[in-house]
């Protein structure tokens, strides 16, 4: 169809709204005392099985999502770590919601112009997919109406709310799902855009500038999944889809394209149905395992052993299923995304046949057994009879819809940009208040104090490196990235140039953490003893790695301690001299062979001589003085 | 549940939402996305009602139409909650004691037996009182006489226990009596009320005719364990596996998958003796716990009060310190009947190994055996209803009447 054409946004109504995702790098978790720290899968020490329960009385009234993972009956297993408690087991009442991440959640509503509410409460949200042990996730709206200017015009904040980090997948079988423990319970936010957004690339800006606000906090977890964006996309005369999952922001602009293009090729579709007169799509469904009796459809033939080929025939779709929605994506993605969440072989349609090692001779056989004409499309799954049947009614539900447009869903992002159904879009009733947690008011002193101390954001705090310090661009833009731009910024205070501060934190640490030195165990203290050296010249700046690596080895001794005990103490210019007396006078030939081109070779030698006690510069100057010494002898 | 629909401006936003029942200083309102928020009460805050609240229409289920080929199980709730529905219009939730109510929240229920039901009482298992116990066991009793197959109790999980232990003693059932509750709220998809139900009604229709107590047996949704009524205790404040049996095994458990029985130890079976109550308590006993230092008033303050028995729970062996000696021989010179149960839990009562033991039996304090000290307190009501002599007092005591205590301590 129209896949390459550039679409006109404008003019198609483009909508759409974000939804961001961040956990926060709080020191426990938003309801219980636990540590907000992943583990690897083989640290486990625990194991529960669960099922979780919708009743039937509520069915009339419960949220679609929830009653669509209800359908599927499926045993929990939760693997837990001795990093985690009852809380997450959900065999012990939450704890009083962590007022840490509150004033983080308050903290980041003050930058986006939110106004906080007077008093929170948490509410359960019923989310029974087993990501959370309770069959909820705590939430709870802290603030509203607040926005963000970018250049491309101002974006309202709806909502900013605080909840639980679900448990992570990690792995899925025919009737289970295993998570793991570690991540539930961790604080994130959730900060809804208004659906003001009316461009694929202002999708990407408003994501980038959100994430700006964020880190700018330096309160905020980082590095892959610690932060998602989900994405409302409706056209004018579409409907409203969430595509969850975003984790990257190169991404955004393409899903928003993406999703657009799906729309305007399902309302193409449902234009060209009506042109052929198709009506309601009956739920007729026929066993038609005799058709491929004799196959060579590896999926078939397993399916027919335990079950049998079930077909439904969607009267007028034929030719349109087989069409692209997304580019490598066509109409029949739209059913057989539907049918495969009821656990069968294979989905299989006329549109894309033969293929997949079904005959062309099946096919005829399979549409004279099921009475179709070329104007048909028939669709069949492989697989047992009752979940056959319940796949092919989401079929045939499906193309009753395509009748109509589209339906309103929620999708998941695909690694491509584009996205595959996960389930119906929830609706608005599905929480209720979580008793087990007190509300808590916010008195207007929280915020101001919250006000006053509000972070600069890291553009300006970038320009403001470069301005007062002197900073390069880039040694900039890493410091204020960091965790420790305020520990850089007290020990620029002591008198130290800060491009050795910037190098420091950001360059050696890195370099000893890849050298395998445990860093993470080095506080701010650690690093300002060592700078006290430096400026009291009791060692040269060559020293500090070695000074850190001892520190992160063993992080109850001082720096002072381990310089001595590494013999770093910076020698006197005498004993400087005299080193480089002996070196000189032992590499005589040489100095005369190379001239002043010695210089470089012999700072090497010297400096490992001295290992790092003394100034490079130092060294250098009075090595120069004594091969201009040496030559001038000559 | 009526709510009104209203506007709130506060601070030059407008929220609109259901106004919720609110105790403190705040207007909690329910937004249209379902979240609750609190916002201030005061001059700089309107409210305009944009709807007069309208109640929902309560929407009665039927009950299943009976399946001729299943048993009959009578429930009998006292308020303990099995099964809650939740509002998710208003967010509240309500506890549902009908048996339509009980089946349509856990529709398995229908698989095992037909279902009859009353409520009792609607009590906090906490605000339980001796007479509800009596009138729990007539009301089991009539049901029993009435051709119920089996019976379920829901009951709060605190002191269920007690329940379960008092049954026991004052009835006689030809068909299995089973407490049942849950740990987790039931208005949580993950609750254990579910599985606690299944695996109770498959217990209540088996052939252990003996008043049981069926929760789960571990964290995981995978078994329940069968204890006997006096034997089971409340071990941990939360955990789905709270209750376990002290100084016995557990009749048996039984598999939520596969819903099948599998018994360990010796039971009374279905049928073995006909239904027969003696549903008489001696209200005036109480339970002390002894503590280092704690003074004999204590004691003098019961025997002072009129009381007619009491449990002790001693240290160790079954112990108190010397000085408590005198009050306890004062309260058995006025006719008080106590019994020693250790706060151990675990083991038997042996006053017989060191000195304040022995002057303890030379008071006459009767040595309550391996009975956990509830089940203790609980047997002691209902032997000082039969009877006020001492000797037989006593010989009722360290009897076995409803499997509470044992001849011999097995090694596990």
């Amino acid at each position: 169809m129209k896949g390459q054409n550039r679409l006109d946004y404008r003019q198609l109504g483009l909508k759409a709204g974000l939804e961001i995702h961040q956990q926060l790098d709080t020191k426990t978790k938003l309801f219980c005392n636990c540590p907000t720290r992943l583990r690897n899968r083989d640290e486990s020490t625990y194991e529960v099985r669960r099922y979780l329960h919708l009743t039937e009385s509520e069915l009339g009234e419960i949220d679609r999502a929830a009653l669509e993972e209800a359908r599927r009956r499926r045993l929990f297993i939760y693997k837990g770590y001795d990093t985690t408690c009852l809380v997450e087991n959900d065999e012990e009442p939450p704890q009083p919601l962590n007022q840490e991440a509150l004033d983080v959640a308050l903290e980041v509503a003050l930058l986006l112009g939110m106004t906080p509410v007077d008093e929170v409460h948490t509410m359960r949200k019923i989310v029974i997919d087993g990501s959370n042990t309770a069959g909820f996730q705590r939430t709870a709206l802290v603030a509203s109406n607040g926005k963000i200017s970018i250049p491309e015009g101002d974006i309202g904040i709806a909502t900013l709310c605080l909840e639980e980090e679900a448990a992570q997948k990690v792995v899925e079988d025919r009737s289970s799902t295993t998570y793991s423990l570690d991540r539930l319970g961790i604080p994130l936010v959730e900060i809804a855009t208004k659906a003001d957004i009316t461009t694929p690339r202002q999708a990407r800006i408003v994501a980038e500038h959100l994430g700006m606000i964020l880190r700018s906090t330096g309160k905020v977890k980082r590095g892959i999944g610690t932060i998602r964006q989900d994405i409302n996309i409706s056209i004018a005369k579409g409907a409203r889809t969430e595509i969850k999952g975003v984790q990257t922001l190169n991404l955004i602009e393409t899903i928003v394209e993406r999703e657009a293009l799906r729309q305007v090729n399902l309302l193409n579709i449902r234009d060209e149905l009506k042109k052929r007169g198709a009506k309601q799509v009956e739920t007729e469904i026929i066993d038609v395992s005799d058709v491929f009796a004799a196959t060579k459809c590896k999926v078939i033939k397993n399916a027919l052993k335990k079950g049998g080929i079930f077909a439904v025939c969607l009267p007028k779709f034929g030719g349109l299923v087989g069409q692209e929605i997304q580019p490598g994506r066509r109409f029949g993605a739209e059913f057989s995304d539907r049918a495969r969440r009821f656990d069968i072989g294979g989905v299989f349609h006329t549109d894309e046949l033969p293929g997949y090692g079904i005959t062309s001779g099946e096919v005829s056989a399979l549409k004279k057994r099921t009475h179709a004409t070329s104007e048909n499309c028939i669709i069949f799954v492989a697989g047992e009879r009752f979940k056959a049947t319940l796949s092919l009614k989401a079929v045939v539900e499906r193309a009753n819809m395509a009748l109509k447009g589209m339906p309103e869903e929620t999708r998941r992002a695909l690694e491509d940009g584009n996205s595959a159904y996960m389930r119906p879009l929830p609706g608005p009733a599905r929480m209720y208040p979580e008793t087990d947690v007190l509300p808590v008011s916010i008195p207007p002193e929280r915020l101001d104090q919250i006000k006053s101390a509000l972070p600069e954001l890291l553009p300006e705090q970038r320009a403001r490196y470069i301005k007062e310090y002197g900073l390069s661009e880039e040694f900039a833009g890493l410091i204020a990235r960091s965790k420790r731009a305020l520990l850089f910024e007290r020990i620029v205070a002591l008198g130290i140039s800060p491009t050795l501060v910037v190098r420091t934190l950001e360059g050696t640490t890195s370099e000893l953490s890849r050298e395998g030195v445990p860093v993470q165990h080095l506080a701010d203290e650690h690093f300002i003893g060592v700078f006290k050296l430096i400026n009291a010249k009791k060692i040269a700046k060559e020293g500090i790695p070695q000074v850190l690596k001892g520190l992160a080895s063993s992080p109850s001794k001082s720096a002072e301690k381990v310089a001595a005990e590494i013999g770093l103490q910076a020698p006197s210019k005498e004993d400087i001299e005299s080193v480089i007396d002996k070196v000189v006078q032992s590499k005589e030939g040489f100095i005369r062979e190379r001239g002043l081109e010695a210089t470089k070779p012999l700072m090497g030698v010297v400096m490992k001589q001295l290992r790092g006690r003394a100034d490079g510069k130092l060294i250098n100057s009075i090595l120069k003085e004594k091969i201009i010494a040496i030559m001038r002898e000559k | 549940m009526k709510v009104k629909r209203v506007n709130v401006e506060r601070e030059g936003i407008t929220y609109t939402g259901l106004l919720m029942p609110s105790r403190g200083a705040c207007i909690v309102l329910k937004l249209n996305s379902g979240y609750n928020i609190g916002l201030k009460k005061d001059a700089k805050t309107k409210v305009t009602v944009l709807k007069e609240g309208v109640a929902m229409p309560h929407k009665k289920v039927s009950s299943p139409s009976p399946n001729p080929a299943l048993p009959t199980i009578s429930i009998l709730s006292t308020g303990g909650t099995i099964a809650s529905k939740v509002d998710y219009r208003t967010g509240a939730v309500t506890s549902q004691f009908d048996v339509e109510d009980i089946l349509s929240a856990i529709p398995e229920l229908t698989e095992i037996a037909n279902f009859r039901g009353k409520a009792i009482y609607n009590i906090l298992s906490e605000n339980m009182q001796i007479k509800y116990w009596q009138k729990l066991a007539r009301a089991a009793a009539n049901e029993i006489t009435k051709g119920a197959d089996g019976i379920m109790v829901t009951h709060g999980t605190d002191t269920m226990t007690y329940t379960a232990a008092a049954l026991s003693f004052m009835l006689k059932t030809p068909v299995p009596i089973v407490f049942v509750g849950s740990q987790r709220s039931a208005d949580r998809p993950s609750s254990d009320n579910v599985v606690n139900a299944v695996c109770a009604a498959k217990v209540a229709t088996s052939d252990i005719a003996e008043v049981a107590v069926v929760m789960h047996a571990g964290m995981s949704d995978d078994e329940c364990l069968i204890h006997r009524g006096t034997r089971v205790r409340k071990m941990h404040t939360s955990r789905r596996d709270a209750f376990q049996s002290i100084n016995a095994k557990p009749i048996g458990t039984v598999d939520y998958k596969t819903r099948k029985i599998h018994t360990s130890e010796e039971y009374r079976k279905r049928g073995e003796q006909k239904v027969a109550i003696n549903d008489k308590l001696e209200a005036k006993c109480a339970l002390v716990k002894f503590s280092p230092g704690a003074e004999p008033d204590v004691i003098n303050y019961y025997t002072d009060k009129g009381y007619k028995g009491l449990v002790i729970e001693g240290t160790g062996l079954g112990h108190v310190s010397t000085e408590w000696i005198p009050a306890i021989k004062r309260a058995i010179d006025n006719g008080v009947h106590i019994v020693m149960a250790s706060q151990c839990l675990g083991g038997r009562v042996c006053d017989r190994v060191y000195d304040t033991g022995r002057d303890l039996l030379k008071a006459n304090v009767i040595e309550g055996e391996d009975m956990l000290p509830e089940v203790a307190l609980v047997k002691l009501m209902w032997v000082l209803a039969q009877t006020k002599n001492s000797a037989e007092v006593r010989q009722l005591m360290q009897t076995n009447i409803a499997g509470e205590l044992s001849e011999r301590s097995k090694q596990a």
